[in-house]
C-alpha cells in the first residue's frame, strides 16, 4: 500500500474527516506560501495543480489560474523544484492532465514528482483503460494514482475504479467541470456506490464551494476537496493569511 | 502466406489505430462513450438504419456528389485531375455526411439535443441543419475569433434554430471550441449527444466519423471505375482533424493509390508535431517542449487545429499515407487559379489540396498521372475574407 493511503486511512481511524484544498501552482508568485497557510489552517493534504494549456475538466476559475501560471513561466520542473525546497508537513498530490507526463515520458515524470515529495497524482483525462503504463511507472515509486468516479459511473466501473484507486477515491458530486457546480448534488449516492464495493477512503469534490456544503458532505464521506472557490479568492488578491482563514473556516465546519 | 495489412479497418476494441487513438476523457464521460460505441455498432449493422442514412443523404443532402474532370486545370499542370465534388453537397461541404449519421444516431439513442464544435462554421452549419431536420435542440461552440472571421455562418446557424456560443478561452479558435463542448457535454450527457465534427476525439468518434464519411471514397471509387480510371495514381485531400481525407482515403486505402493529406503549414501536426494526448485521443500534436499545446495558425479557420485524427497519425507512422504542409500564400493562389480555370471557387481548406497539386505536378506527381482531388467544400463562406486580403494588397 502506498504511503498516501496508509496516512489517509490512519487519519480516518483517528476520526478526522480530511480537508484537501487545491492550489494552482504558479498562479501567483506566493502560491507556495498559500499552501503553507492552508496547512496551518487545518488542511490534511494538498492538491497541487500543474497548469496545462487545455484543461478539459476545469471551469473558468481554474482555467484562468492556469493561464496566469503558464504566462508566468510555470512548468512541471519549476513546480517540482519549488516543492522540493518546501517542508509543508502534509501529503502533496499533483493534479494535471496526462499530456504533461506523456510528453516527458512516464518514468521521468514520476521521478520528478517523487523527487519533489509528491505522493499522489490525479490525472482526470487518464481513464482506467489507458492507465496501465502510468501505473507501471508509479509502481516503482511511492506515488498513488487516484481515480475519479462520477454520478454517471456504472456499477461495474465503480467496482473497478474503487479497486484500482490508491490513497482515496475522488467522488465527483456533480456532472460538471470544476467550479461550475453549486452544492453537493449526488455526492451521497456516489460515495455509497464506492462504499458498496470497497473500504478505500472516499473524498467528495466538484461542487463544494461553501463551508456549509463541506459540513454536509463531511457527514457521509471521508474527506472534502475544495478547489475553485479557494483559487478564485487567490486570483482576486487574497493573502496567505486570508487563505489560512478560508481553510480554517472549512476545517471548523467539517469538524462541527 | 503473409497477408498484406488491411488499412482503415476497425480499430482495436479499445479504439486504437496502432499506437494512436484510445480514450482519454474524464470518467464522467466514459459511460457516454461506451453507450455511443454500442449504439453505433448496433446501428451500423442494422439494414433499416443504413437504409434511412442513405435515403437522407440522397434525398436531403444531394448525394451522390459528381466527379468533375478538371480539363483546363489538368492541361495547364500536365496531370489528369478529377475532383470529387463535396462542395455540391447540401450546406456546401462533406460535413453533412457525418451529421446526418450522428443525428439519426442521436434520435436512436433517445437523446433530444446535440452540441457541436465548429471552426470555420461548416460543421456547425451542417449540425444545425441536420438538427433542424429532426427537431433536435442544437448548441454550437465556436471560438470567438472564428465567430468574427465567419460571421455569416453564425447567422446561418441561428437561422436554422441553433444557439451559437462564442468561446473566449485560450486561443479562441477550434481547439478551445472542442474544450468547451467537452465541458458542456459533462453537464448534460444524459439527454445530449456530442456531435463531433471530425475523425478525432475519444473512441468511437474517429472510427464512427470515418465510417460516416467513407461514402465519399466508396462513391468516388465506383465513379472513377465507370470512367475507366480503376485506381487513380494519387488521392489528395486537405487535413485539419481529417474527416474529408479519411472519407476519401477509405475508398482507396487498400489499392495502389498514393494517399496524400495536406495540412496547413501553420498547423501541420504530422510534419511538425509529436505524439501527445488531447481531446480524448493520443495522436500527433503541435506542442512546445513543455507539452503545452500550441496554437495553430492558418488562413482557413477549418484547419486551425493543432492535432490530427489518430487514424491519420497511424497511416503516417505506417507509411501508408503521407502528409505535407502548404502555406497560406500558395492557398490563395490555388483558390484563384481553380476559380479562373474551372469555374469552381473552393473553400480555403480544400484549396490546400489544390495548391499541393499545383506545386508537385511534374515533380512528386509524374506528368500524366491521374489525381483524385477531394474538393471538400465550396468557397462561398470565404469570399469576404479573401476579398479583404487581396484588397489590402492593391
Amino acid at each position: 500500500m502506498k504511503s498516501l493511503e496508509v496516512a489517509l486511512r490512519a487519519l480516518r481511524e483517528s476520526g478526522t474527516t480530511a480537508l484537501v484544498p487545491y492550489f494552482m501552482a504558479g498562479a501567483t508568485p506566493d502560491w507556495i506560501q498559500h499552501v503553507a497557510a492552508a496547512v496551518h489552517g487545518g488542511a490534511n493534504a494538498v492538491e497541487i495543480g500543474i497548469p496545462f494549456s487545455d484543461p478539459m475538466m476545469d471551469g473558468p476559475v481554474i482555467q484562468r489560474a492556469a493561464e496566469r501560471a503558464l504566462a508566468a513561466g510555470t512548468t512541471l520542473e519549476s513546480v517540482c523544484t519549488e516543492l522540493s525546497g518546501a517542508d509543508l508537513g502534509v501529503p502533496l498530490i499533483a493534479m494535471t492532465y496526462y499530456n504533461l507526463f506523456h510528453h516527458r515520458g512516464l518514468v521521468r515524470s514520476t521521478g520528478l514528482l517523487s523527487g519533489a515529495g509528491v505522493r499522489g497524482a490525479i490525472v482526470p483525462d487518464l481513464t482506467i483503460e489507458e492507465s496501465q503504463e502510468w501505473r507501471e511507472a508509479c509502481a516503482a515509486t511511492d506515488i498513488a494514482t487516484i481515480f475519479l468516479v462520477a454520478p454517471s459511473t456504472t456499477a461495474e466501473r465503480f467496482a473497478r475504479l474503487a479497486a484500482a484507486t490508491e490513497g482515496f477515491c475522488y467522488a465527483s458530486a456533480r456532472m460538471a467541470v470544476t467550479g461550475r457546480a453549486e452544492g453537493g448534488g449526488d455526492a451521497q449516492a456516489v460515495v455509497a456506490s464506492v462504499r458498496a464495493t470497497s473500504d478505500v477512503p472516499t473524498y467528495v469534490g466538484i461542487g463544494i464551494t461553501t463551508a456549509r456544503q463541506a459540513h454536509d458532505a463531511a457527514r457521509f464521506s471521508d474527506g472534502i476537496i475544495v478547489g475553485s472557490a479557494l483559487v478564485e479568492t487567490i486570483l482576486n488578491g487574497a493573502t496567505p493569511a486570508d487563505t489560512e482563514e478560508f481553510v480554517s473556516k472549512f476545517r471548523h465546519a467539517i469538524d462541527q | 502466406m503473409n497477408q498484406p495489412p488491411l488499412y482503415m479497418d476497425r480499430p482495436s476494441p479499445a479504439g486504437h489505430f496502432g499506437d494512436f487513438g484510445g480514450r482519454f476523457v474524464p470518467e464522467a464521460l466514459m459511460p457516454a462513450c461506451l453507450e455511443l460505441e454500442s449504439a453505433f455498432v448496433d446501428a451500423w449493422s442494422d439494414p433499416a438504419f443504413l437504409e434511412e442514412y442513405r435515403t437522407v443523404l440522397s434525398e436531403f443532402a444531394g448525394r451522390p456528389t459528381p466527379i468533375t474532370y478538371l480539363g483546363r486545370f489538368s492541361k495547364q499542370f500536365g496531370v489528369e485531375v478529377y475532383a470529387k465534388r463535396e462542395d455540391l453537397a447540401h450546406t456546401g461541404s462533406h460535413k453533412i455526411n457525418n451529421v446526418v449519421g450522428q443525428t439519426l444516431l442521436t434520435r436512436r439513442m433517445g437523446k433530444t439535443r446535440v452540441i457541436a464544435e465548429t471552426g470555420a462554421g461548416q460543421h456547425g452549419v451542417a449540425t444545425a441543419t441536420a438538427a433542424a431536420r429532426l427537431g433536435l435542440e442544437c448548441t454550437v461552440f465556436m471560438g470567438e475569433l472564428d465567430t468574427q472571421r465567419q460571421a455569416l455562418n453564425v447567422f446561418r446557424m441561428e437561422l436554422l434554430g441553433s444557439r451559437v456560443v462564442a468561446v473566449t478561452s485560450g486561443s479562441r479558435t477550434l481547439k478551445d471550441a472542442v474544450n468547451e463542448a467537452m465541458r458542456e457535454w459533462v453537464t448534460c450527457v444524459s439527454d445530449t449527444h456530442y456531435c463531433l465534427g471530425s475523425v478525432m476525439g475519444p473512441h468511437p468518434f474517429p472510427w464512427m466519423v470515418r465510417e460516416f464519411q467513407s461514402i465519399i471514397g466508396v462513391e468516388a471509387h465506383d465513379q472513377l471505375t465507370r470512367r475507366g480510371v480503376a485506381t487513380p495514381d494519387v488521392v489528395v485531400a486537405c487535413v485539419g482533424g481529417g474527416s474529408n481525407a479519411a472519407g476519401i482515403f477509405a475508398g482507396f486505402a487498400n489499392t495502389s493509390a498514393r494517399l496524400v493529406g495536406v495540412e496547413a503549414a501553420g498547423g501541420a501536426a504530422v510534419t511538425n508535431g509529436s505524439p501527445g494526448v488531447l481531446h480524448g485521443m493520443r495522436s500527433m500534436l503541435i506542442q512546445d517542449e513543455q507539452g503545452q499545446i500550441e496554437e495553430a495558425h492558418s488562413i482557413s479557420a477549418g484547419l486551425d487545429y493543432p492535432g490530427i485524427g489518430p487514424e491519420h497519425a497511424h497511416l503516417a507512422a505506417s507509411g501508408r499515407a503521407e502528409y505535407v504542409g502548404i502555406g497560406d500564400e500558395d492557398v490563395l493562389v490555388a483558390l484563384q487559379t481553380l476559380s479562373e480555370l474551372e469555374g469552381i471557387i473552393p473553400a480555403l481548406e480544400s484549396a490546400h489540396a489544390v495548391a499541393w497539386i499545383m506545386q508537385e505536378a511534374g515533380r512528386a506527381i509524374p506528368r500524366g498521372a491521374s489525381v483524385l482531388l477531394n474538393l471538400s467544400g465550396r468557397g462561398d463562406k470565404d469570399v469576404a475574407q479573401v476579398r479583404e486580403i487581396l484588397r489590402g494588397r492593391q
